[in-house]
């Protein structure tokens, strides 16, 4: 195993930190041309033929996994994909032992989601091959913020100086840290609005604003991110229940008044509808969801390609 | 220390050449209409809107011009690493059925043509494939032959050529540099 360790040279996209700006606006631009190839006739290039990508998902997803599967299948490259209900995780296999299996038939790339912050980086370091985090935790959600940068980015032109409000569970969200770090990197403002239950400790140290009043956060603003509110998480007394929380936190048509006339509205997907934002907002003009999730296939290729691309650095 | 660079079209040999292959392109392909130039980006996109702007001029047709990029194509991915800097493939006009013309500036190996024939086939399927080159420079590695040849021009396998034009570069020019 150690020779494996040794020989790989290539990339990892753990988090939005290992991208340069540079590369990011690279990415934009080669998502971009992606996003042609996804509108032909022939959506596909031939750009990662023989390449093998693997997808080991330990938690459900539904756009994450897809859109890693229908990049890599548009790039020519042969897509597995590993969900660990029917896997032999069902039987007790380790993280590490799963990971190293599937290393030793030689794929490309593993894109990893799991619940453990950290997992895919450990996974780097015994893969031998690319990994990709596709959400680990409360972590990073690396290609979720890229994918978002380039829905704001074509609406907008350019990021810097937007004025952009994150909203609602913050604490347990890895979408919300690695949005985070990629719209500070190229100059936004952000806000971050959630009740003082699920705001991290020490959030103010990312560079953000905050407030726990979600007519201030949407006042004036040139992006509103929505995130879901994680039920799952409901049992723990966060706060004291859906109705309560859609009533103060909800995105409603009436809140987003106080925004920018040009608002842009995002999520990351899956929406609760009429708990964090409402049902006439998300189908409404300023929603950019759907976009989000074709951009997603877009980022993903352009990923894709810069990792799995060839010539080890 | 710069190699010396020697001419091979200046300013205003390029432009006759350009005119001439203007001519041979409405000579071969009677009926204009069914004409598409699309030039492979970077510098065949400008050759390309140069050969529009002649055959309007020779016979009054409007030919439809596009720039296709190839760098998803390519087969030296491998070697060479991913490239960031994409450009835009964008032929608005249906090209099923047509007679498609691809336009580059130097033909040297013939992969790059490769890629270009590749990259027209996943967008549509012309009626055939023309190639028109303002330099050829020899050394083919692949069965490609042009349709269209602004000069000929022998070259060793280590030397550069060197293609200026005024919308890309500011002016005119096509050089051969020794290899370093």
């Amino acid at each position: 195993m150690e020779t494996v360790e040794k020989k790989f040279r290539g990339r990892h996209l753990l988090q939005i930190a290992d991208l340069t700006a540079d590369e990011i606006m690279g990415l934009l631009n080669t998502a971009y041309k992606f996003k042609d190839v996804s509108e032909r006739e022939i959506k596909k290039v031939p750009t990662l033929r023989g390449k093998t990508i693997v997808n080991l998902f330990y938690e459900p997803s539904t756009r994450t996994r897809t859109s890693f599967e229908i990049a890599g299948k548009r790039l020519s490259a042969d897509v597995i994909n590993i969900s660990t209900s029917s896997s032999s995780v069902t039987k007790g296999e380790t993280f590490k032992d799963t990971v190293l299996n599937i290393a030793a038939m030689r794929p490309d790339a593993i894109v990893i989601r799991h619940g453990s912050p950290g997992a895919p980086a450990y996974a780097a370091t015994i893969a031998g091959c690319s990994v990709i985090n596709g959400g680990d935790g409360a972590n990073a959600h690396p290609t979720q913020a890229l994918l978002d940068l380039m829905t704001i980015h074509e609406k907008k032109g350019s990021v810097e100086n937007l004025k952009v409000a994150i909203v609602g569970d913050i604490l347990h969200s890895r979408v919300a840290r690695s949005n985070i770090n990629a719209l500070k990197m190229f100059g936004a403002d952000v806000t971050v609005c959630a009740p003082p239950t699920l705001l991290p400790h020490g959030v103010n140290a990312l560079g953000v604003k905050v407030t726990h009043n979600i007519r201030e956060a949407v006042a004036d603003k040139d992006v509103v991110m929505m995130l879901r509110i994680q039920t799952e998480r409901m049992q723990q007394g966060l706060f004291p229940s859906l109705r309560e929380y859609s009533e103060h936190f909800c995105l409603s048509a009436k809140v987003l008044k106080s925004a920018r006339p040009d608002v842009l509205i995002m999520h990351p997907g899956p929406i609760n509808r009429g708990v964090e934002i409402a049902s006439d907002v998300a189908d409404g003009p300023y929603s950019l969801i759907l976009s989000q999730v074709t951009h997603g296939v877009a980022m993903r290729m352009a990923v894709l390609y810069l990792l799995c691309g060839g010539a080890e650095s | 220390m710069t190699a010396a660079a020697k001419t091979v079209l200046s300013a205003l040999e390029m432009g006759r050449t350009m005119a001439r292959m203007a001519h041979e392109i409405t000579e071969k392909n009677p009926d204009c209409s069914q004409i598409i130039l699309a030039g492979i980006i970077t510098r065949g996109v400008p050759l390309a809107r140069r050969l529009a702007d002649k055959i309007k001029t020779i016979t009054g047709v409007d030919v439809p011009c596009g720039s296709l990029d190839i760098t998803f194509y390519r087969d030296d991915i491998q070697s060479k690493g991913p490239d960031l800097n994409a450009g835009r493939t964008d032929i608005s006009h249906d090209i099923n059925g047509k007679t498609l013309i691809l336009v580059d500036d130097v033909l040297f190996t013939g992969r790059s043509i490769r890629a270009a024939i590749d990259a027209v086939m996943d967008i549509g399927r012309p009626g055939r494939i023309q190639l028109a080159v303002l330099l050829d420079r020899g050394h083919r590695e692949l069965p490609i032959r042009p349709d269209y040849i602004g000069k000929n021009i022998p070259t060793a396998r280590g030397e550069r050529v060197r293609v200026k034009l005024s919308e890309t570069d500011g002016e005119d020019l096509a050089t051969v540099v020794e290899g370093a």
